[in-house]
């Protein structure tokens, strides 16, 4: 039997005879030229996710970070604020998701404190992140004011949120900052991500600034509405019900 | 478990661009090719459907088809006397993780490189002289010349079916092209793309200037083409989700729609995905190559022997490898002896960024290379004398964004980034916000260079690449003058905001909103062993049998993006295995 006859039948020999192992890997895949078995897995299918309940946020944190959210994305004449659009139910299944556990990040050690241009060295997740900067956040509140974030004027909220977004309100465990700078992209993430991850209702960040939002074909406007106002009514991929 | 494959004639390290180019050409040879593949099995219609593509947070915000640093990470630091650390997570960087590498989710900027970027030694001491250069500069020759390549940038050309309106034809200049490109010997295969708004404007001004703006020429297919394999690819959508995205609509030059169903026709082809090749093996005394080893998605080693290896893997990972295998000499900064991580360049960027006051730019209407640009002050176009550097950038309107969670944060300066004046701003920048990219050259400096990470590990315990870089005095000289240029187009545009920036005025990170992914060098091609890896044909000096294939092999990176050189130098590498070497295996250059 030839080597190339081997190859088209799609059957794997060992080189030698001396060699006890069979290859047999269970998830790496070997294809065949002409084999007819080249398919791709398909991609996860798409699911509109459960605002019923909660999935890893506290009701007290959903509360917290819902009154944070409303101050960087607030209900006014533009439109609905960052809680009615779902940004909590959003943060709370990204946080039980890949996302929330730094899955992709490299976390190995040692941790070490860098330069500013090598970036942030902490291998903390964004769960344990959220866990702990909330009740820093709470604490801070507490400190300056006397009270809870969420009994404060809109005022008081606001300049409070400027003094985090600075760092100049220091938290103990972590940097007000850079907790603050997760908040802002991750409720601009809700705000105006496809509306099936549990935010941006009714595609109110997408109507926001004219955003058409799925759709795969403007060869018809590419010339004839070139610099002009398209008025679209925006699409998603999977709304909610 | 350890296990041994059948002995091939080939095996390939990596299936994206350069690999599946190479495996394609071999396996029409009647070689039998093996291809080892890190990430996995991908095929357009199943993997990226237009009815799941346009999403933006598992797109271009979760990047999940995109390597990830658990995967694979870098360590980086600035200078040899710092200590690196790893990139925890990828901005910048972002790399394959699959079967049609990142030729699956580029941009799709799709450049031959001009004459001076293939042998900038020559020509900086034809037309300047040694005095021209900054101290510690590095610059040498490719050993083999754009006319060399001419042929086989036309055959990638006609592979990936890429876009555009040639500018010089044989010699002849043509309208509307460019007027500073390579002779070429055949218009591009289809058509430029429609342009923007903002491209007009920007080309309107550059005109007033008198400048010579053109069409990026491009991976988004411009009309129906069937390619020189027989694939048919159909014209570009503008839809938007395109760069970090895979294209299910037949529209982007990727090895997935040009090359691969072919590929997958022939019997003596196979890949093995979601293995890790983590070792090139080699005889005793290092004269030739036997295989390599390779770690599946079960922890098993596996070993493949062939009579010729290929590495295809991204940039700095051919570099990593070569170092794990201990294959040629590592580059020594102290002594600068050596030549494995020599020669590592990055992309210098300098930007121009505006607002205007009423516009409809309809940003969400684009393409990941959906650009208009001047050549004018890019490689050696200009005369360099008395300016203190060499080399230049391709100036460009670059219409590539449009997804919301993105621009969010790209409001006119002084504007609030949350509350109601965040979303008032949003809503007007949105549709007002444009840039003007100076996509710089970076040439090879002795204090630029890759080794092993003396700390930092892998998920299989090896350690990781260790990146030393910053922008050198010549980056820094250049960069300001192209931010400058990018600046005065951008206030001729008529933008009410208007300011600019120049990257090298800052330390590199590898952290940086907008800043590049592209890296070269490492294992860089040439004409003499004591500073280069490998011969012009990409063959080691040392291992006649071992071909490193890719940007790698650049001594120099240009105001130009990459892709289309790695598919041409790959062609080129390919022949001379196919009508040199197998005829006579051996060095194909002796010294």
């Amino acid at each position: 039997m030839k080597r190339r006859d081997i190859i088209k039948g799609g059957l794997m020999l060992m080189a030698t005879s001396t060699l006890a192992s069979i290859y047999k890997p269970a998830c790496s895949k070997t294809f065949v030229g002409g084999s007819g078995l080249w398919k791709a897995e398909p991609p996860p299918p798409l699911m509109v996710v459960d605002s019923s309940r909660l999935v890893y946020l506290t009701e007290a944190e959903a509360k917290l970070v819902g009154a944070v959210f409303d101050v960087l994305i607030p209900h006014d004449e533009l439109g609905i604020g960052a809680t009615e659009a779902g940004c909590v139910t959003f943060l709370d299944h990204q946080l039980a998701g890949p996302y929330g556990a730094a899955a992709k990040d490299y976390r190995l050690g040692p941790v070490v404190e860098g330069l500013p241009q090598q970036g942030p060295q902490s291998i903390a997740t964004p769960a344990e992140l959220y866990r702990t900067g909330l009740v820093e956040l709470r604490h801070a509140a507490q400190a300056k004011f006397g009270k809870s974030f969420l009994d404060l004027s809109e005022d008081q909220k606001i300049d409070f949120m400027k003094g985090i977004e600075t760092g100049d309100i220091p938290f103990e465990t972590l940097k007000s900052n850079e907790f603050f700078s997760m908040l802002l992209q991750n409720v601009r993430e809700g705000y105006l991500a496809d509306p099936m991850y549990g935010g941006n209702r009714d595609m109110t960040g997408w109507k926001l600034i004219g955003f058409p939002g799925a759709i795969y074909d403007y060869r018809d406007w590419m010339v004839s509405q070139r610099g002009k106002k398209i008025d679209v009514e925006p699409v998603s991929l999977l709304s909610r019900a | 478990m350890n296990y041994k494959r059948p002995k091939a004639d080939v095996v390939i390290i990596g299936l994206g661009w350069s690999g599946s180019t190479m495996a394609e050409e071999l396996t029409r040879a009647g070689l039998n090719v093996v291809a080892i593949e890190r990430g996995a099995w991908r095929d357009t219609t199943t993997s990226f459907p237009t009815t799941r593509n346009p999403d933006e947070l598992s797109g271009s915000v979760r990047k999940d088809i995109l390597q990830a640093p658990v995967t694979e990470t870098y360590t980086v630091r600035n200078k040899a006397n710092q200590t690196a650390l790893p990139l925890r997570k990828f901005n910048n960087l972002t790399l394959g993780n699959n079967v049609g590498g990142a030729g699956t989710h580029w941009a799709g900027a799709s450049w031959r490189w001009q004459a001076f970027d293939h042998q900038p030694y020559t020509r900086v001491m034809e037309r300047y002289g040694a005095k021209q250069l900054v101290d510690g500069l590095i610059l040498q020759d490719w050993g083999v010349t754009y006319d060399d390549l001419e042929p086989f940038y036309d055959r990638f050309e006609k592979i990936a079916g890429t876009s555009g309106t040639a500018g010089v034809i044989n010699g002849a200049k043509q309208p509307g092209g460019n007027p500073f490109e390579g002779s070429r010997t055949s218009l591009y295969p289809t058509p430029a793309l429609e342009r923007t708004r903002a491209n007009l404007l920007f080309s309107e001004a550059a005109t007033r200037l008198g400048y010579h703006p053109f069409p990026v020429p491009s991976a988004m297919i411009g009309a129906p083409y069937t390619n020189a394999l027989g694939l048919n690819l159909a014209p570009c959508t503008y839809c938007g989700y395109c760069q970090l995205y895979g294209c299910g609509n037949w529209s982007k030059s990727s090895p997935n729609i040009c090359i691969l169903p072919v590929l997958m026709q022939r019997p003596n082809f196979t890949v093995v995905t979601e293995s890790e090749v983590i070792r090139i093996n080699t005889t005793p005394d290092k004269k030739m190559a036997t295989g390599v080893t390779f770690v599946d998605s079960n922890g098993n080693i596996g070993e493949q022997p062939a009579d010729i290896v290929i590495t295809a893997t991204f940039t700095l990972d051919n570099t990593r490898l070569l170092l794990l295998s201990g294959i040629s000499m590592p580059y020594d900064f102290a002594s600068g002896q050596g030549v494995v991580g020599r020669g590592f360049t990055f992309q210098t960027l300098s930007w121009g960024f505006m607002f205007f006051e009423n516009e409809y730019l309809n940003p969400f209407m684009n393409t990941g290379a959906l650009a208009t640009q001047i050549d004018d002050f890019n490689g050696d176009n200009f005369d360099h004398t008395g300016m203190g550097f060499i080399g230049g950038a391709g100036i460009q309107s670059l219409c590539n964004q449009g997804l919301p969670i993105g621009m969010a944060g790209l409001v006119p300066e002084g504007s609030p980034q949350w509350g109601k004046g965040w979303k008032q701003a949003f809503q007007k920048g949105y549709q007002n916000y444009a840039q003007i990219q100076g996509q710089g050259t970076n040439f090879a400096h002795r204090e630029q260079f890759l080794d092993l990470d003396p700390t930092y590990k892998d998920r299989f315990g090896q350690p990781l690449l260790r990146i030393t870089f910053d922008y050198n005095e010549n980056d820094r000289r250049s960069g300001r003058f192209v931010r400058d240029k990018c600046v005065e187009i951008a206030r001729e545009m008529g933008a009410r905001q208007v300011w600019g920036d120049s990257f090298p005025d800052r330390p590199y990170s590898g952290y940086r909103l907008w800043d590049s992914s592209h890296v070269q060098g490492g294992v860089v091609m040439g004409e003499d062993p004591k500073t280069s890896v490998q011969n012009r044909y990409q063959q080691n000096w040392d291992i006649p049998n071992l071909f490193v294939i890719g940007a790698s092999s650049f001594p120099n990176n240009a105001g130009y993006n990459p892709t289309i050189v790695v598919g041409a130098t790959t062609l080129w590498t390919a022949k001379a295995i196919r009508d040199l070497y197998l005829r006579n295996p051996g060095p194909l250059v002796r010294v």
